[in-house]
C-alpha cells in the first residue's frame, strides 16, 4: 500500500509548552486509522498541523504520490489538495439549508469568479440527493441545518466531507453525544468511506474504536506512544500506564 | 585707528574730568553750545561724547532731561537748564550742576531743545553707561535687557567698562556674556572676535546664534571677474543645482549685466500692442493661439524693429559664460567668518542633539497622554473583549466634571484635587450603568457592542452640547503648573506635561497593583480566562465585569481631567482621542497593560518623529502615522505584545 | 437561469416595481417635469437618499452577508464623489475661462487656458499649478473610469493587506476606521491637490448643460434610481447563488469555509472591493446633487452612521438596508432641518435640532438590544418567517457572527 501522507519529526511549541514533540506518522491510500490518547496528548494540534491551521516549528509533512510539502500551503489550498476535516463540535452553516450546505461542499471550482457564476447542474443536484440519502437526510434537504438534531448535524458534516471527495478524511470525535443507533450508523459511514480513501478518526470512546476494527495510533505528550491493532496497543504496558491504567 | 581715537578720547576725558570737577557740567555744555542747540544727528556726537566722558553724576540727569525734551536754553546767556512748566507760559528752570532752582522765565525768553529721534538714540546709548553702573539693580537689569534686545557696537565699551565694578553676581555673569556677544559682532580687533567666537561655540543660547548668524550671511553676486577685495564664501557654477541657469541669468538681469527676457505675458502684451488690421506682422490674430505662432509673429515684429529682440538660448549661454557667480559674506574678515562658520556648525550639532532630546520629551509626554486615554480602553477592550466607542465621551465627561467642579471651588489647586475623584465617581457610575443596561446583553457579539456604544456616544456628545453649549469651556490648571522646566534654550517641557507623565506612571502602578495584588484583579483575570470556570468557583462574573467596566470608565474620566488641563473642553474632546486610543490598544496588543504602554510609547514617538521630519504639517504626520500603523499590523497582527498560542484564540 | 433567479428572489421584482413607481411619482410631482408639488430641493434630497440607499446595499453586502464591519465605506463613497467632482469642476471652469479669454485681443494658447483654469480652481489654496492627481480631469471618460478604479484599487490594496494578515472582527473595523481617518486627514491638507478643506464646489452645475436645476435634479433622480436598481439586482444576484452561500458561511464560520477549500481571504477581498466600487458609484451620483464635497464628508463618523442605517433597517437582507438608509436619513433631514415641531414640556422645550442626535443614539441602542433584525424584521412577522429552531450551540466561534440569541429573536 503506497503512502498518502507522511508526517515526520514534527514539533510545535506554544509559549514554551511542547504540544507536539518529534511526532512521526504515516497513512496509506485506503486505510482507516484511529488515533487515541489522553487529553492534552496533542490530537487536535496534530490535525491542525496537517490542515495548515498551525505551523510546526520543525519537521516535514509530505503529501501524495508527488510528495509535495503541505507546510507552506494555506488551509484552503490543503483542503483543495484533498484533505477534509470534521470538527469536534458539529460545525455546519446553520443559517443555510442542508442542500446549500452540501452544494457548498461539493467538489467543484473553488475560485471566486467561478463560484459567482456557478449554477448547480442536474448532476450536482443528483450528487447532493445521493449524499443526503447516504447520510439519511434526504427528507431534510430544504430545511435549515440549524433545525437539525445534534446527530443529524454530525452526519451532515460527514456528508459535506464526503461531498468534498477528499483523499484523506480527518474526523474529530464523530460519535460524541450520539445515541447508540446513531453511533452505529456513523461507524458504517466511516468504514464505508475508508474503502476508497484514507480516514483518520480521533476518538476517546474505546467501544467505538473497537467497532471500527482498524489500526490504532496512541498519542501521548505530543508523540506516538504505540501503534498497532487495538488489542496490541491495549496490552502495551506504556499505554496502560499513561492512559488506560488511570 | 579707532582705538587710537578712544585712547585719545580717554586722555581728553581725563583732562575734561579734571576740568569739570572744578566747573561742573555747564562749561562742557557751553563749549558745545552751538551744536547742542542745533541738535543734528551728524554733528552732535562730540558734544554727547564729552558729556558722557565727563563722568559727572549729574550728566545722567542732564541726558535724560535732554532726551525727554525738557532741557531749555536761556536766550539771554545761552546757558542750559532743566525746565518745568509752572503755569501758563512760564517755566521754572533748574541748574544741572547745583540742582537749584534758578528762577521762573517766560517761554519767549527760552528755547526748548527738541532732539530728533536720531539724536535721542545717541543720547540713549550714552545713557547706557550710566544705567549700567546705576546703583539701582533694577535699572541695571533693564539696561542689560535693552542691550540684549537691541545690541549695538557702540555699547561694547560701556558694557565692558561696567563689568568690573558690578556687585551682583548674576548681573555680572550676564554682563560678561553680553560683552562676549558684542565682541563677536563689533570688536575692532579680529583676534579678539575670533577668540570670543571660539569661546562661545559650545553655548546653545539663542542669543549666541543670533550674534553669529549675521556674520555668515551671504549675498549672491555676479561680475565679469572675481573681485579680490571681498570675502568670498563660494563660487557658483551656473547650471548647477544650487544655481540653475534661469536663476543665474535672472541675477545678471537684476544687476544690469544682461538684457531681460520676455515672459509669455510680455510677448502677449507686445503682440496686442501691435495689432494692425487683424494681423500682427502679417500673421492673422486668430493664428496666435499657440506659443510657436506667437514667437514667430514676435520675431517678425522684432525684425521690423518695433519691439526688442527675444533673448535666445545662445545669448543666455554667452552671458553666463562671460560672468562669474559667487556668494560673498557681508562681514569683511575671512578669519571671523571662518570661525563663525565653524562655531555655528558645532552649535548646530549640539542643537540637533538637544532637539532630539526635546523631541523625545515631547514624544514621552504625548505617549503618556495616549496612555492615559487608552488605559481605560485597554481594560475594557483587552480584558473584557468589549469595544467601547463611548470611551471618548467618558473622557469628555471627566473633563466637564472638572469644569463644573471649578465653578463651585474657585481655588484651582483644591478644585483639581476634588475634580479627580469626582470625575472617577461620575464616569465609574456611568460605566457601571452602561454595562448593566446595554453591554451585559451583548457579550459575545462584539460588533453589536461596537455599534450600541457608538449610539451611546453620539447621544452623550449631543447631550453635552445641549448642556454646556458648543463653545469651549476652560479647565484652568493651578498656578504652580504654569510655566515650563527649561533645561536650556532648546530643551524645555511644561509642568503640565510632567504632571501628566507622573499621572500616567501612577496609573500604571495602580493598575498593576489592582490586577496582580487585589481580589478584584484576581477575579478579573479568572473571568477573562474562563468565565464558566470562574463562575463555578464562586466568582460572580456579572459583578466582575461590571466593576471592570466601571474601573476602565473611571480611569477615562480622570484622563479627561488631565487632558482638559491643556486642551479646550468641548463636546467633541473625546472623539479627538478615540481613534488614537484604539490605535494604541491595537498596536500594543490586546489584553495587556504593557501592550498599551508600548503602543502609547510607539505612537507618541512615531507621531513626533514624523512631525519632526515634516515639521510644516501635523495633518500629514497623522496621515502617515496611520498608514504606518496599518502596515505595522501586517507584521504583528496581534500587536507588539501579543498573547501566543492557544490562549490567543483564532 | 434568469427565470430561476427572479423566481427565487421575488423580493427583487417587488423592490424594482416600488422603485419605478416611486421614481415616476416623484417625476410627475416635480417642478421640472410635473405639477410642481415637490420642490426641486426636495427632489435633490430624494435623489441623494437613493444614493445613500445604494451605499447601504453595499454595506449590507459587506457587513450583513460577509460579516466584515467596515467603517470605511464612506471613504470610497467620498472618493467616488471627488473623482467625478474633479471633471465637473475642471470642465465648468474651462468653459468659463475660455469664455472670458475669448474676449481678449489675442486668442489664448492652450497653456494659457490651463493656467487660467488652475488659477481659478487652486487660487483658494494659494496655488495655480495642477497637481498630478488632476492629470485626467479634462476627460470625462477617464474620470468616470477613475470613479470606480481609484476606490476599487484602494479597497484592493487595503483589503489585501488586512485580510492577508487575517485581521478580523473588531480589529478590522478599527483598522478601516483608521484608514478613513487617514484619508480624510490627508485630503484636509492643502497640498493634497484636492483643495484641502475647501473641497470641490459648484458640482451641481453640469458643464455645457443649460437646463435648469429643476430638470437636472430629475435627471439625477433617474440616474440614482437606475443605479440603485442595478446595484440591488447585482447584490441580489451575488447573494442568491453559491457565492452567497460561501460569504454567509464566512460570516458564520470562517474557519469551516477555509477547510472546505475556499480561500476565505480572496472572497472577502472580492466582496470588499466590489462593494467599494458600488459605494464609489453611489458617491459619484450623490455629490453632483449635493453640489459640494469636502473631506469632512469622509470623517469616520459618516461610515459609522452607514452601519447604523443598515442595522436599523435590518442586516442580512438587502431591502432592510435600503429601508434603513431611506428611513433614517430622511428622518434625520426632517429633524435637523427644523421641520419637526418642538415639544413643550412646560419647564423645557425640546428642540429637535438639538435633541435628534440623542434620540437617534438612544433608539440605535434600543434597536441593537431588542430588535437586531431591525425594521426588516417586521416583514418576518408579516410573512411569518421563523428563524431556525436551534439546540444549544452557538452558530460559530468567530467574532461578529450571528449568535444564537440574535437568531432566535
Amino acid at each position: 500500500m503506497s503512502t498518502l501522507l507522511e508526517v515526520s519529526g514534527v514539533s510545535v511549541t506554544f509559549d514554551g509548552f511542547r504540544a507536539i514533540n518529534n511526532l512521526s506518522f504515516r497513512i496509506g491510500e485506503a486505510e482507516l486509522r484511529a488515533v487515541i490518547g489522553p487529553n492534552g496528548a496533542g490530537k487536535t494540534t496534530f490535525m491542525d498541523i496537517i490542515t495548515g491551521k498551525t505551523r510546526p516549528g520543525e519537521g516535514r509533512v509530505i503529501w501524495g504520490e508527488k510528495s509535495v510539502s503541505l507546510l507552506h500551503m494555506s488551509e484552503a489550498k490543503i483542503a483543495q489538495e484533498g484533505i477534509g476535516r470534521k470538527f469536534q463540535k458539529p460545525t455546519v452553516f446553520e443559517d443555510q439549508s442542508v442542500q446549500e450546505n452540501l452544494l457548498m461542499a461539493l467538489k467543484n471550482n473553488r475560485r471566486w469568479l467561478g463560484v459567482l457564476c456557478y449554477r448547480p447542474t442536474a448532476g450536482d443536484l443528483q450528487n447532493v440527493e445521493d449524499l443526503a440519502a447516504e447520510i439519511g437526510l434526504q427528507r431534510e434537504l430544504s430545511r435549515k441545518s440549524g433545525e437539525l438534531s445534534h446527530g443529524q448535524k454530525q452526519w451532515l458534516e460527514i456528508g459535506m466531507l464526503l461531498a468534498q471527495e477528499p483523499r484523506l478524511l480527518l474526523v474529530d470525535e464523530p460519535a460524541a453525544g450520539m445515541t447508540p443507533q446513531e453511533r452505529e450508523h456513523t461507524t458504517d459511514l466511516l468504514v464505508q468511506a475508508a474503502k476508497t480513501r484514507a480516514v483518520v478518526v480521533v476518538e476517546h470512546d474505546m467501544e467505538f474504536v473497537r467497532r471500527l476494527n482498524c489500526k490504532v495510533t496512541v498519542l501521548h505528550e505530543g508523540s506516538v506512544l504505540a501503534e498497532g491493532s487495538l488489542d496490541h496497543v491495549t496490552s502495551n504496558q506504556d499505554v496502560i500506564d499513561v492512559y488506560l491504567g488511570r | 585707528m579707532l582705538r587710537l581715537f578712544f585712547a585719545g578720547l580717554a586722555i581728553l576725558c581725563a583732562c575734561l574730568t579734571a576740568n569739570a570737577q572744578e566747573t561742573g557740567l555747564q562749561p562742557i555744555l557751553q563749549e558745545h553750545q552751538e551744536i547742542i542747540a542745533k541738535s543734528s544727528r551728524k554733528t552732535i556726537k562730540p558734544a554727547i561724547d564729552a558729556i558722557a566722558a565727563s563722568g559727572l553724576p549729574q550728566a545722567q540727569v542732564m541726558l535724560e532731561t535732554w532726551a525727554a525734551k525738557d532741557m531749555w536754553m536761556r536766550k539771554s546767556d545761552g546757558l542750559f537748564f532743566a525746565g518745568k512748566k509752572i503755569e501758563g507760559r512760564s517755566y521754572e528752570l533748574t541748574d544741572f550742576d547745583t540742582s537749584e532752582v534758578v528762577g521762573t522765565f517766560e517761554k519767549s525768553d527760552l528755547k526748548q531743545l527738541k532732539p530728533n529721534s536720531g539724536v535721542r538714540a545717541m543720547i540713549g546709548t550714552a545713557l547706557v553707561q550710566f544705567q549700567l553702573t546705576d546703583p539701582n539693580r533694577a535699572k541695571r537689569l533693564e539696561a542689560l535687557k535693552s542691550i540684549q534686545r537691541d545690541p549695538d557696537g557702540a555699547l561694547l565699551v560701556p558694557v565692558r567698562a561696567s563689568i568690573d565694578n558690578e556687585p551682583d553676581a548674576y548681573l555680572k555673569a550676564q554682563k560678561q556674556r553680553l560683552e562676549r556677544l558684542l565682541t563677536i559682532g563689533y570688536d575692532e580687533d579680529i583676534a579678539a572676535r575670533v577668540a570670543a567666537i571660539e569661546e562661545m561655540s559650545d553655548d546653545l543660547g539663542v542669543d549666541v546664534r543670533a550674534a553669529l548668524n549675521p556674520l555668515v550671511v551671504t549675498t549672491r553676486k555676479a561680475a565679469t571677474e572675481l573681485p579680490s577685495d571681498v570675502n568670498v564664501a563660494l563660487v557658483l557654477e551656473p547650471g548647477s543645482d544650487t544655481l540653475p541657469r534661469a536663476e543665474a541669468y535672472d541675477l545678471l538681469v537684476a544687476n544690469d549685466l544682461a538684457g531681460s527676457r520676455m515672459s509669455p505675458g510680455d510677448i502677449r502684451t507686445a503682440l496686442a500692442a501691435n495689432i494692425d488690421g487683424g494681423r500682427v506682422a502679417g500673421t492673422p490674430v486668430a493664428q496666435l493661439n499657440t506659443d510657436a505662432g506667437r514667437t514667430e509673429a514676435y520675431n517678425a515684429l522684432a525684425e521690423a524693429g518695433s519691439v526688442p529682440a527675444l533673448v535666445t538660448e545662445a545669448d543666455i549661454d554667452a552671458a553666463l559664460g562671460a560672468h562669474v557667480f559667487f556668494e560673498t559674506y557681508t562681514e569683511p574678515s575671512a578669519e571671523v567668518t571662518a570661525a563663525a562658520e565653524k562655531a555655528l556648525e558645532e552649535i548646530e550639532l549640539k542643537v540637533g542633539l538637544n532637539q532630539m532630546l526635546d523631541l523625545m520629551l515631547d514624544a514621552i509626554s504625548l505617549g503618556s497622554i495616549y496612555f492615559l486615554a487608552a488605559i481605560g480602553l485597554a481594560i475594557t477592550f483587552g480584558v473584557m473583549g468589549v469595544i467601547n466607542m463611548a470611551h471618548g465621551e467618558f473622557i469628555m465627561m471627566g473633563a466637564y466634571t472638572g469644569y463644573v467642579v471649578q465653578q463651585f471651588v474657585p481655588d484651582h489647586t483644591l478644585s483639581i484635587i476634588v475634580a479627580i475623584p469626582m470625575a472617577f465617581v461620575v464616569t465609574f457610575a456611568m460605566g457601571v450603568a452602561m454595562e448593566r443596561l446595554v453591554i451585559r446583553w451583548l457579550y459575545a457579539r462584539p460588533l453589536e457592542t461596537l455599534l450600541a456604544t457608538f449610539g451611546i456616544s453620539i447621544a452623550l456628545q449631543q447631550l453635552a452640547k445641549n448642556i454646556f453649549g458648543t463653545q469651549a469651556r476652560p479647565l484652568t490648571a493651578p498656578g504652580w503648573l504654569d510655566g515650563a522646566w527649561v533645561l536650556n534654550d532648546v530643551v524645555s517641557i511644561s509642568y503640565i506635561r510632567i504632571a501628566i507623565f507622573v499621572l500616567a506612571l501612577t496609573f500604571l502602578g495602580l493598575f498593576l497593583y489592582i490586577i496582580k495584588r487585589s481580589r478584584l484583579g484576581l477575579e478579573m483575570r479568572a473571568v477573562t480566562q474562563n468565565p464558566r470556570m470562574a463562575g463555578s468557583m464562586g466568582i460572580n462574573p456579572g459583578r466582575v465585569n461590571m466593576l471592570t467596566f466601571g474601573l476602565g470608565s473611571g480611569i477615562a474620566g480622570i484622563a479627561g481631567v488631565a487632558i482638559g488641563l491643556f486642551a479646550k473642553v468641548t463636546s467633541d474632546l473625546g472623539s479627538d482621542y478615540i481613534v488614537q486610543s484604539f490605535m494604541t490598544v491595537v498596536v500594543g496588543g490586546v489584553g495587556n497593560i504593557w501592550g498599551a504602554l508600548a503602543g502609547a510609547g510607539m505612537i507618541g514617538f512615531l507621531q513626533k518623529g514624523i512631525e519632526w521630519m515634516n515639521p510644516s504639517n501635523t495633518l500629514a504626520a497623522q496621515t502617515y502615522m496611520i498608514a504606518f500603523i496599518i502596515i505595522f499590523i501586517q507584521f504583528r497582527p496581534r500587536g507588539i505584545i501579543a498573547l501566543k498560542g492557544r490562549a490567543a484564540g483564532d | 437561469m434568469e427565470r430561476s433567479f427572479v423566481a427565487k428572489n421575488p423580493s427583487v421584482l417587488v423592490f424594482l416595481a416600488i422603485l419605478s413607481l416611486f421614481t415616476i411619482a416623484v417625476t410627475l410631482l416635480s417642478e421640472g417635469f410635473g405639477i410642481g408639488v415637490i420642490s426641486t430641493s426636495f427632489v435633490k434630497t430624494l435623489g441623494k437618499t437613493l444614493c445613500l440607499c445604494l451605499i447601504a446595499v453595499a454595506m449590507d453586502l459587506v457587513w450583513g452577508f460577509t460579516g466584515i464591519l467596515s467603517l470605511g465605506h464612506f471613504a470610497f463613497f467620498g472618493l467616488g464623489g471627488y473623482m467625478i467632482g474633479m471633471w465637473l469642476m475642471y470642465e465648468r471652469t474651462r468653459l468659463i475661462v475660455v469664455e472670458s479669454l475669448s474676449q481678449a485681443e489675442i486668442p489664448p494658447t492652450s497653456t494659457e487656458v490651463v493656467d487660467a483654469i488652475g488659477t481659478q480652481i487652486f487660487g483658494v489654496v494659494g496655488s495655480s499649478e495642477f497637481p498630478l492627481v488632476w492629470v485626467f480631469s479634462d476627460s470625462l471618460v477617464l474620470q468616470l473610469a477613475l470613479v470606480v478604479l481609484v476606490p476599487g484599487l484602494l479597497a484592493l490594496i487595503f483589503g489585501w493587506l488586512a485580510f492577508r494578515s487575517r485581521v478580523a472582527g473588531v480589529y478590522l473595523s478599527i483598522l478601516t476606521q483608521a484608514m478613513t481617518l487617514a484619508l480624510a486627514l490627508y485630503l484636509f491638507q492643502n497640498d493634497s491637490g484636492l483643495r484641502g478643506n475647501n473641497g470641490l464646489s459648484g458640482l451641481q452645475n453640469l458643464p455645457g448643460i443649460t437646463a435648469s436645476q429643476d430638470v437636472v435634479s430629475i435627471w439625477f433622480l433617474w440616474a440614482s434610481a437606475f443605479a440603485l436598481g442595478m446595484g440591488y439586482m447585482l447584490a441580489a444576484w451575488i447573494v442568491s447563488g453559491k457565492f452567497g452561500s460561501v460569504i454567509r458561511g464566512i460570516r458564520d464560520n470562517e474557519a469551516r469555509v477555509r477547510f472546505l477549500g475556499y480561500s476565505v481571504e480572496v472572497y472577502k477581498l472580492a466582496v470588499f472591493t466590489v462593494t467599494a466600487c458600488i459605494a464609489a458609484i453611489a458617491g459619484a451620483l450623490y455629490y453632483p446633487q449635493a453640489g459640494i464635497i469636502n473631506p469632512e464628508e469622509m470623517a469616520p463618523i459618516a461610515s459609522i452612521y452607514l452601519a447604523v442605517w443598515v442595522a436599523i433597517g435590518g442586516r442580512g437582507r438587502l431591502y432592510g438596508a435600503v429601508i434603513g438608509a431611506a428611513f433614517v436619513s430622511l428622518l434625520s433631514t426632517w429633524f435637523t432641518g427644523g421641520q419637526a415641531p418642538d415639544i413643550s414640556l412646560g419647564f423645557y422645550t425640546i428642540k429637535w435640532v438639538d435633541w435628534w442626535q440623542v434620540l437617534l443614539g438612544v433608539s440605535f441602542v434600543l434597536v441593537t438590544l431588542f430588535a437586531p433584525q431591525g425594521i426588516g424584521g417586521l416583514f418576518d412577522l408579516w410573512t411569518n418567517r421563523r428563524p431556525p429552531n436551534r439546540h444549544g450551540a452557538n452558530l460559530g466561534p468567530d467574532d461578529g457572527s450571528l449568535r444564537e440569541k440574535e437568531a432566535t429573536e
